[in-house]
C-alpha cells in the first residue's frame, strides 16, 4: 500500500534546475533513505512534499489525495510531519510546549474555549498532555520537559524536534538530516528512535543523511539523487554496488 | 508571582497545568486582590484614584493587549493609540444612543477589534520594521477618519469643538449611577481581572502556543500546520479588543471626554515602552511596566520637591520636570541594559535566586 506517491516533479529556482522528473513512492511501514552529494536536491524534495515549495510540474499524492498545490499548513493537517536540517525548535518555549504545539493540528479549541479554559479547553489540553507525555517517555527526555528548548544540547534538540513531529500523529515522517552534528552515542539513540517509531507506531519514515553506516543499517530502501535527478532507487545492498552511485557519491 | 516550588509535588497533569501551579502563588494573588479590593478603597484619596490608581488599572488592560500581540505573537504595532481611540469613541457614541453601559463598552472593544484586524492584514506579508510602518498608518488615518465621521453620529448639542469631541453623559449600570472614583475603580478593576485571567488562559493553551511558535520560528510553525495568517490576524483582533475596552474605560471614567488629541502617536509609543520595560512575553510584566511608566514620573517629582524643601532650596517646576525627564530616561536605559527582557525577567532572576534559599545545595 503506497502512502506517498511523488510523480515526476520538476522544480527550478531561476536558472538552477533543482529537481528534474523525480518520482518516488513510500510504502506503508517503510524506512526510506535519501542520499546524494550536496546540492543534489534532497532537501528540496522534502520541501516539496511538505508543501513548503510547490513543484513546477508533476504530482504529489498522500493516501491517494492530491497535495501538490496545498499550502504547507494544509499538508501538515493531512498528516505529513517533518524536522529540519538546522534545528527549528521554538527556542523560548519549554520542551513540553514544543511537543504540545506539534499536536496543534489535532486540537480543536479556538480562542474562546482557550481563553475561558475551564471546560472544553482544559479537557483537551489534559488529553493532549497525556499523549505528549507518552512521546516524552518514548524519547527519554523526561528530565528536560520544562527546560526552554533553546538551552538544551543539540542531540536532545534533535530528539525534541522528532517528538514535536510525532505529536501531530503523522501518516508520514520526513527527517532532514536527523544525525547531523551528533556524536556516535547520540546517533545510535536516534537510529533506535527511528526504528521504534517505524515499528511501534507504524509510521513510514523518509530520512536524508550523509552517514552511510546509519543509512545502510536502518533503511529498507535507498533513493539516490544527483543534480536533481534520481539515479538509483533500490535496497541498500544493491545501492552500495551500483556503479552510478559509486561514481556520483559514494566513491571507492 | 512568588513561587517556591520546592516540595510541591503533583500527581495529575491537570494539577500540573493548573492556573496556580504552587499553593503560594494562589495565596499571593488572593493577598493582592484583597489589597486591591479592600485596602486601597480605604486608604486612597480621590487624588490617588484619579492620578495613579485608575490610569494604572486601565492602562494595564491596554498593555496586556499589546503584549499579546507584540510580546507573544511577535507582531509590532504602532497603531494602538488609534485602536484605543476607536474603542473609546464607539463606546461613548453607543452609550449616547441608548445602548446599556456594559454593552457599549463591549461594543467599543468589538469595533476596535474589527479595525485592528483590518490594519493587521499587512502582517500576512511583512514583518518587523516594515510592519511597524504599516501599523503607523492606523495612527495617522484613524484620528482623521474619526474626526470626520463622529459629527454625523452624535446628536447635536452633545458634541462640541469641531464636532469630534464627545462628552459621555452620566453613567448608569442597571439603574445604579456610577459617580465616585471608587465606583469607577471597581468597575475598571473587574474588567482588568477578567481580561487578565482570559489572557493567562490563552497563553497556557493552544492559541498561546501558536502565537509563541509564530514569534519564535514562523517557518516551523507553518510546517507544523498553523495557519500563520489566521493566527496573526487573531492576535491583532484580540489585542485591539483589549485596547478598545481600555479606550472605553478611559473615555467613560478617566478623561470623561473623547477627543482625538488624547490618542496620538505618543500614546502608542508609551504603551510600547510599558511592555518593553515591563517585559515582552509576560503578563505580570505589564503591571510592572505600567507602574514604572505611570508612577515613576510622579514619584520623582515628589522626591525632587521634597529634597529641595529639605535642603532649603527653592526648586522651580521647570527644573523638577527637567531633572525628572533626565532621571526617567536614564533609568529606562539602565533597565534595558541590565535586563533586555524587562522587569518581569528581573523578577524571575530574583525568584530563581531564592528558589533554594537559604540552602542552595
Amino acid at each position: 500500500m503506497t502512502v506517498l506517491n511523488v510523480q515526476g516533479i520538476d522544480i527550478s529556482f531561476g536558472g538552477v534546475q533543482a529537481l528534474l522528473g523525480v518520482s518516488i513512492e513510500v510504502n506503508e511501514g517503510e524506512i526510506l533513505a535519501c542520499i546524494g552529494p550536496n546540492g543534489a536536491g534532497k532537501t528540496t524534495l522534502i520541501n516539496c512534499i511538505s508543501g513548503w515549495y510547490h513543484p513546477d510540474q508533476g504530482q504529489i499524492s498522500l493516501d491517494g489525495q492530491d497535495i501538490t498545490r496545498l499550502p504547507a499548513h494544509r499538508v501538515a493537517t493531512l498528516g505529513v510531519a517533518r524536522t529540519f536540517q538546522n534545528i527549528a525548535l521554538f527556542k523560548r518555549m519549554s520542551v513540553l510546549d514544543n511537543i504540545m504545539s506539534g499536536a496543534h493540528v489535532r486540537m480543536r479549541s479556538n480562542f474562546l474555549s482557550c481563553g475561558i479554559y475551564w471546560g472544553f479547553g482544559q479537557k483537551e489540553e489534559v488529553h493532549y498532555r497525556e499523549l505528549a507525555e507518552d512521546i516524552i517517555d518514548f524519547l527519554e527526555i523526561e528530565h528536560i520537559r520544562k527546560t526552554p528548548a533553546g538551552s538544551i544540547p543539540m542531540g536532545l534538540q534533535r530528539r525534541v524536534e522528532v517528538g514535536r513531529a510525532l505529536a501531530s500523529q503523522p501518516k508520514l515522517l520526513l527527517l532532514d538530516e536527523p544525525m547531523a552534528g551528533l556524536n556516535v552515542e547520540e546517533k545510535e539513540d536516534m537510529a533506535r528512535f527511528i526504528l521504534d517509531v517505524n515499528e511501534e507506531r507504524g509510521i513510514p519514515v523518509v530520512f536524508i543523511d550523509h552517514d552511510m553506516g546509519v543509512v545502510m543499517d536502518i533503511s529498507d530502501r535507498v533513493v539516490v539523487l544527483d543534480h536533481g535527478v534520481k539515479i538509483a532507487d533500490e535496497s541498500p545492498e544493491k545501492v552500495r554496488k551500483d556503479p552510478q552511485v559509486v561514481k556520483a557519491y559514494l566513491g571507492h | 508571582m512568588i513561587n517556591r516550588e520546592c516540595g510541591v509535588y503533583k500527581t495529575t497533569y491537570q494539577s500540573d497545568m493548573a492556573f496556580f501551579r504552587v499553593p503560594l502563588a494562589r495565596s499571593t494573588i488572593i493577598v493582592v486582590l484583597v489589597l486591591a479590593a479592600i485596602v486601597i478603597p480605604f486608604v486612597a484619596t480621590d487624588y490617588w484614584f484619579g492620578a495613579i490608581i485608575l490610569p494604572f488599572v486601565i492602562f494595564s488592560i491596554a498593555a496586556i493587549g499589546l503584549n499579546l500581540l507584540t510580546g507573544y505573537c511577535g507582531q509590532i504595532s504602532l497603531g494602538h493609540g488609534a485602536f484605543i481611540a476607536v474603542g473609546g469613541y464607539t463606546a461613548a457614541i453607543a452609550y449616547i444612543q441608548g445602548v446599556p453601559f456594559l454593552l457599549s463598552v463591549f461594543l467599543g472593544g468589538l469595533n476596535s477589534a474589527l479595525i485592528g484586524l483590518l490594519f493587521g492584514i499587512p502582517s500576512a506579508r511583512i514583518k518587523g520594521l516594515y510592519l511597524a510602518m504599516a501599523t503607523l498608518a492606523a495612527q495617522f488615518a484613524l484620528p482623521w477618519v474619526i474626526s470626520r465621521v463622529v459629527p454625523f453620529l452624535v446628536p447635536t448639542g452633545l458634541a462640541v469643538a469641531g464636532g469630534d469631541t464627545v462628552y459621555p453623559p452620566a453613567i448608569y449600570i442597571f439603574g445604579w449611577q456610577v459617580e465616585t472614583w471608587l465606583d469607577r475603580y471597581f468597575i475598571s478593576l473587574a474588567f482588568l481581572v477578567l481580561l487578565t485571567i482570559f489572557s493567562m488562559n490563552l497563553m497556557r493553551s493552544r492559541v498561546g502556543r501558536a502565537w509563541i511558535a509564530i514569534r519564535d520560528h514562523d517557518v516551523a510553525a507553518s510546517i507544523l500546520g498553523l495557519d500563520i495568517t489566521h493566527y496573526k490576524l487573531l492576535a491583532f483582533a484580540i489585542s485591539s479588543f483589549y485596547a478598545g475596552i481600555a479606550g472605553a474605560l478611559l473615555v467613560f471614567f478617566y478623561f470623561r471626554i473623547a477627543h482625538v488629541n488624547e490618542f496620538d502617536l505618543g500614546l502608542s509609543i508609551r504603551l510600547l515602552a510599558m511592555i518593553i520595560i515591563g517585559g515582552l512575553g509576560s503578563i505580570l510584566g505589564n503591571f510592572f511596566g505600567v507602574a514604572f511608566i505611570l508612577l515613576l514620573p510622579i514619584f520623582l517629582n515628589r522626591l525632587l520637591t521634597t529634597v529641595g524643601e529639605a535642603a532649603g532650596i527653592y526648586v522651580s517646576t521647570g527644573i523638577t520636570s527637567g531633572v525628572e525627564s533626565l532621571i526617567f530616561g536614564t533609568l529606562i536605559i539602565i533597565f534595558l541594559v541590565v535586563e533586555p527582557l524587562g522587569m518581569a525577567k528581573l523578577w524571575e532572576n530574583i525568584k530563581d535566586y531564592f528558589r533554594l534559599w537559604p540552602f542552595s545545595y
